[in-house]
């Protein structure tokens, strides 16, 4: 099938086309040069036009998700539809169904998303979310950095065992790249302990985070991985943390880029760029941060950014999930992996009136304002720890107008003036810019800019058409219009085909499960598997034999082949 | 002879993974590693032969086709105004979706065996969180471990063995030497035979020794009487040092706990105990799951609606509210006009007035089994028997999901089929 897009303002900063009306060409899926006359012709009118949305960073599938749904039935109360000829029903905001996850992803014009975080032993799970929803491509990063054979092989100095370690949890996972949270502290926290900076010494691995965050880093190149080590920072949480995360951003030097991208993406920064030494001097560091990315080429980061009201912080750092329930005297799950990671899920509702919330909304556009390049700063806002992702089009207002940021700023705590700067940051990010934090820059953090996160030919045709002229709207003022148009596309083409029309699904395709599989000398994998065998014989709980998710699970794939390149590795 | 090496089993809620199955000529002819249960299980018994359908409650059944049996199932929940599904415990995930689609479809109300088990569990999760860990955890740290309510000698017989009282692991290579073990129960079970410490509870005073013990942990001893629930107060002080003083501390509670006076508020409690120990040690609490995929039933809903059970189609939208929305709460109400009881057993085991109910409303029952239910069905469809002649998804207890085996062929069409069939037809009847 044939399609043309006409008349479009289009934003593609990957091919240097900054709201030209150029013609999108679309055959069998793919954008193309040219089609024939008997393409089907849609009219943009003179609309925005960006490739489909990317996002890198976004709990969408498996079991900290869905502890959050039956945890908070409060919350899946919020957000009911009831079920169309073509659409399942949804339920919820911070914690939606499956079928929520991918229409209202649609909906905004996002085709491609990432869950930020499985355990390899939980992934099943994970996949079969991802199965369930619809519309859009995914994937799902694994996590590595409290693993005991990640801890054994680091202690052991053994770079061939590691590597061969994650290319096989990453098939054992399906997963699509290297997640890192609070490395060690996920161990410690097995004892109800955690560790409080890079150089605490993991008991009984006898491991630092520094080592574990390096090495997994060698290890990634070591296997040319389409993404990075995605880094969840230790000391997240705790005032003064800005330190630990500048510290770990600097460990990207030990390591040289396999591929055209950066060594290490540091994720939802707005957690991890904080100041003072307690809640009441609790304060900005984000322009620190902004300064190191500007200075430096081989560290990504995502925002994270805060948006006010329900949120469902969830993640695999279990201690300062811990510390949140106590803090907020809020309800705690907790879902400690045995030989693996920990995890936790909190309900918090962010107020305007709490100085810490509003220095924490501070800092995510802080990030985004002060970090120059936009390839260096995606936008997130972590689904749902800093709130739902259906609240991108408020960021993306935010990021376009000092206006509207202005009119917020007075309604908030006034910490906001004194500890931070967000008052006298002037900037506003124009389409273009926004297209990179959106597509361009995910899709390239990724490693998928071949195909993804662009409209130049061999593209994947995910197309978003938005109800905006880009020349005749002035989005510093206009912001309402702004935050309009972008929750709820005019049209968005996934593959193609068009599944949502003036805000609305008109088709649910399945989407596609990223996941690589990176090949390693087969005497690494066949030494790297005595040890694991030993781990499943002695320690785990269930049997090798059924760890690794099956073909059944995975029933979409797109299957990106890595594998072992040498590198220097000191 | 085939043998198929690390199979699962399909029995209750530890879901062992180390069955070796001996197979010949299609027939399961042993059966290694498995406990009695499971093994009975897999070995087969009654099966239903072939589907069968009455006119009314009080004839015999005569057999019909699996066309004729699904035709009227279909006709019956169709014609309902208030259908009900229930059951799916003993089914594999990919039933699940199936049956929710069919609820979805026929704007009716979805509950599963959670609902006379574990769902007052769900009750206070919704109030105080799940803070939980895989069995492993438990494994290869707990040095205390309590049973509340649980008596896993008789109903999860390999659980001590694999992964808690006798297990072995990194941090606990002694195994049940190194461990302390606290049951809590009504009476003295043969689990409480093995423990160190035996807490003998007055019936329905569960929720006063847990508030007793929490009143001791914060330092208020004073407070509390000196017995509490037939509990000697130094027993209590005693049991709040082991925990206190734990190294990990792994809480496993059961029907004992939900199903007794207090019902949802014990587990809330016993949740707030748990988070409160984490600031002296570590703990983790679990729910001894029955059936071996009662838990991914309320994986399986709480994605695909939001709700972990007992949720109600009749709006087009999910609507939850238990009291209201659950099996028995329709049943009792005499709401429910049809009735799909599938992978479960409501027969043997709802309230008499519930099973009053469905004997006088049309019932389909889809089972491999007869059994009590198959007494109040006027349509009966026997299927394959998920985990031993279907593969397919089941969670552990401890939400750990694993895939079922196919030992063998099996000799009947299985449930997603069926439901597929249904749905198929409802949708025909419909005009849609």
């Amino acid at each position: 099938m044939e399609l043309i897009i006409k008349n479009g303002a289009v934003y593609d900063p990957v091919n240097g086309i900054n709201g030209d009306k150029t013609d999108i060409s679309v055959r069998s899926g793919k954008i193309v040069d040219k089609v024939s006359a008997n393409a089907t012709v849609i009219d943009a009118g003179g609309r925005l036009v960006m490739a489909g949305g990317v996002d890198a960073h976004s709990h969408i599938a498996g079991a900290k998700v869905n502890v959050g749904r039956i945890m908070r039935p409060e919350d899946t109360r919020s957000g009911i539809k009831p079920r169309t000829k073509i659409t399942r029903p949804c339920t919820g905001y911070t914690v939606p169904n499956v079928y929520a996850m991918g229409y209202r992803y649609a909906q905004m014009g996002y085709t491609t998303v990432f869950e930020a975080a499985q355990a390899i032993m939980k992934a099943r799970h994970t996949h079969e979310e991802l199965e369930e929803i619809p519309i859009i491509d995914k994937g799902a990063l694994t996590l590595f950095g409290s693993n005991w054979p990640t801890m054994d092989f680091v202690r052991e100095k053994d770079m061939d065992k590691l590597a061969a370690y994650v290319a096989w949890g990453l098939l054992a996972s399906r997963g699509f790249g290297v997640k890192c949270v609070n490395p060690g502290g996920g161990e410690m926290w097995g004892f109800g302990k955690n560790v409080s900076g890079l150089d605490d010494v993991v008991p009984n691995f006898d491991v630092t985070p520094r080592e574990i965050i390096v090495s997994l880093m060698k290890a990634n190149e070591m296997l040319g991985l389409p993404h990075s080590v995605h880094l969840h920072c230790n000391n997240l949480g705790k005032p003064g943390n800005y330190k630990t995360t500048l510290a770990s951003m600097e460990l990207a030097n030990q390591v040289k880029a396999s591929k055209d991208r950066q060594v290490l993406h540091v994720t939802h920064l707005t957690f991890n760029s904080w100041g003072g030494t307690n809640w009441g001097d609790f304060e900005s560091k984000a322009d620190e941060v902004a300064n190191y990315l500007n200075n430096n080429d081989n560290v990504t980061g995502d925002m994270g950014q805060l948006v006010w009201g329900s949120a469902t912080t969830m993640t695999a750092d279990g201690p300062v999930q811990y510390a949140n329930a106590k803090l907020l005297h809020a309800k705690w799950g907790n879902g400690d992996v045995e030989l693996e990671d920990a995890s936790g899920v909190v309900p918090i509702y962010y107020v305007k009136q709490i100085s810490v919330h509003a220095i924490m909304w501070a800092i995510g556009l802080e990030l985004a304002l002060l970090t120059k390049d936009p390839y260096k700063m995606l936008l997130t806002t972590d689904h749902p720890n800093g709130g739902p992702f259906v609240n991108y089009p408020e960021v993306i207002a935010l990021l376009m107008s000092n206006k509207k940021r202005q009119e917020e700023i007075k309604t908030l705590h006034e910490a906001v003036h004194a500890r931070t700067k967000i008052p006298g940051i002037e900037r506003e990010l124009d389409f273009s810019e926004i297209a990179i934090m959106t597509r361009a820059g995910t899709a390239k953090v990724l490693g998928l800019l071949d195909t993804k996160g662009h409209l130049g030919a061999g593209a994947d045709a995910d197309i978003s058409i938005y109800d905006i002229k880009p020349d005749q709207i002035d989005p510093s003022v206009e912001h309402a219009k702004i935050k309009s148009a972008f929750s709820s596309a005019a049209y968005v083409i996934k593959g193609g085909q068009v599944v949502v029309k003036d805000g609305q699904i008109t088709a649910t395709p399945p989407g596609r499960t990223y996941w690589v599989d990176a090949s390693v000398p087969g005497q690494h994998t066949s030494e790297m598997m005595k040890d694991i065998v030993k781990k499943f014989k002695n320690y785990y709980s269930m049997q090798l034999a059924n760890y690794m998710v099956q073909d059944e699970y995975v029933t979409h794939a797109q299957v990106v082949k890595a594998g072992a390149i040498p590198v220097e590795v000191s | 002879m085939t043998v198929i090496t690390d199979a699962l089993c399909p029995f209750c809620g530890c879901l062992c993974d180390d069955l070796t199955i001996v197979v010949d000529d299609n027939k399961i002819t042993d059966v290694k590693q498995a406990c009695k249960l499971g093994t009975a299980k897999i070995m087969g018994h009654h099966r239903i032969k072939e589907p069968m359908m009455r006119k009314d409650k009080n004839s015999e059944f005569t057999e019909v086709s699996y066309e004729e049996a699904i035709n009227e199932a279909a006709r019956i929940l169709s014609n309902s105004k208030r259908p009900l599904l229930y059951g799916w415990a003993s089914a594999v995930c990919e039933v699940h979706k199936k049956g929710i689609l069919l609820a979805e479809e026929l704007g009716a109300i979805i509950d599963n065996t959670a609902t006379v088990c574990h769902a007052p569990s769900t009750l206070a999760v919704h109030e105080k969180g799940l803070p939980t860990a895989t069995l492993g955890q438990i494994k290869n740290r707990a040095d205390v471990i309590v049973f509340w309510g649980s008596n896993p000698v008789h109903a999860h017989p390999r659980h001590m063995g694999r992964y808690s009282v006798f297990s072995k692991g990194l941090f606990t290579e002694k195994g049940r030497k190194g461990r302390k073990v606290i049951v809590v129960d009504v009476r003295k079970t043969e689990t409480a035979n093995m423990a160190d410490e035996f807490v003998q509870v007055q019936q329905g005073s569960d929720y006063l020794v847990v508030s007793a013990l929490r009143a001791i942990l914060s330092g208020h001893a004073d407070v509390v009487p000196d017995t509490v629930g037939g509990v000697p107060k130094e027993q209590l002080i005693k049991i709040v040092e082991v925990l206190k003083t734990a190294k990990f501390v792994g809480i496993f509670f059961g029907m004992g706990l939900t199903q007794s006076e207090s019902r949802y508020k014990n587990i809330d409690n016993a949740i707030s105990l748990t988070f409160e120990l984490n600031s002296f040690t570590k703990c983790a609490i679990t729910p001894m799951r029955g059936h071996y995929n009662v838990t991914g039933f309320g994986q399986v809903c709480s994605w695909e609606t939001g709700f972990a059970t007992a949720v109600d189609f009749a709006r087009n939208a999910p609507y939850y509210n238990p009291g209201e929305t659950a099996a028995n709460d329709v049943l009792l109400r005499k709401e429910t006009d049809a009735a799909m009881i599938i992978a479960g057993d409501a027969g043997a085991h709802f309230p008499a007035d519930s099973v009053r109910h469905l004997a006088k409303i049309p019932v389909v029952q889809i089972d491999p089994y007869w059994n009590p239910t198959t007494e109040v069905s006027n349509v009966v469809i026997p299927v394959a028997i998920c985990g031993v002649e279907v593969e397919g998804t089941a969670y552990r207890m401890d939400g750990v999901s694993m895939r079922m085996r196919k030992m063998i062929e099996p000799t009947h069409p299985p449930d997603t089929q069926i439901l597929e069939r249904i749905t198929q037809r409802v949708r025909e009847l419909r005009g849609e």
